[in-house]
């Protein structure tokens, strides 16, 4: 399909590059809203994105380094729950399963909310045809394999990506 | 309210969060013949506004969006 054919639906071109739970939903997201719209959606995972395409996800995410971050409770009075906990750097750095923690909170109030988990998110692009391409340098860097990734993800280059993305309406680099 | 609009089907989106109503509204239209209407409910703040872009994008005539009770309701047109 290309652009010369004025029926061909919008296309969105993503590229993956983070792993932290954070940065996982932001693809997912943008990816499954556009092919709920009718678009051709195509993202490339690569360095830290590349385990987003792994059966199991564990993405976790760390407050340490990323002092934006809100730290929520997810239980307890209204008041408790919306408090913004300070943490300082030497508390994260220093307490053991500090990561994990945050990550559960983070679960935990994403949930609460009404957020679909990460895995329900590709789940659900893979249901609307998103395409998945995982980037064959980065599995030779890293050592994965492409039987360590689910089935329905194909592996390719820049070329391979850059090809579609050069006819896309809309190219995101997360 | 002025004439009542006839829903085919009733998709219920209270307490999700973006992008789900979009997502399930597209999974329940897909399953719909052309020219029938889905009643959806939602109650993310960002659904009105989603759900006009949705409709723009997909040729699905939102026939009517509206508010009650907290809730956002809206009529989709199957094209």
């Amino acid at each position: 399909m290309s652009k010369s054919d004025p029926n061909a639906p919008k296309r969105l071109a993503l590229i993956a590059s983070k792993g932290t739970l954070d940065w996982a939903y932001p693809p997912f997201i943008l990816a499954s809203a556009a092919a709920a719209m009718g678009w051709d959606v195509t993202i490339f995972f690569t360095f830290f994105g590349l385990p987003l395409l792994k059966p199991k996800l564990e993405a976790q995410v760390s407050p340490l380094g990323n002092p934006a971050m809100p730290m929520k409770m997810p239980f307890g009075p209204e008041g408790f729950q919306n408090f913004n906990w300070p943490m300082p750097n030497i508390l994260m750095s220093n307490v053991p399963g500090f990561e994990s923690m945050a990550t559960s909170l983070m679960k935990q109030t994403f949930k609460n909310k009404g957020v679909a988990t990460v895995e329900e998110l590709r789940e659900m692009c893979l249901d609307l045809d998103v395409k998945m391409i995982g980037c064959q340098m980065t599995m030779d860097v890293f050592g994965f394999k492409k039987e360590e990734f689910i089935p329905q993800c194909e592996i390719g280059g820049a070329a391979t990506f850059l090809e579609f993305a050069a006819d896309a309406d809309v190219q995101l680099f997360i | 309210m002025s004439d009542v609009i006839k829903e085919d089907q009733v998709l219920d989106c209270s307490g999700m969060l973006c992008p789900m109503p979009v997502v399930k509204a597209t999974k329940a239209i897909k399953e719909m013949q052309s020219g029938q209407v889905l009643k959806m409910i939602a109650t993310d703040p960002g659904a009105p506004p989603d759900m006009e872009a949705w409709s723009r994008q997909t040729g699905h005539e939102l026939l009517r969006s509206m508010e009650e009770g907290g809730k956002f309701i809206f009529f989709l047109k199957k094209k």
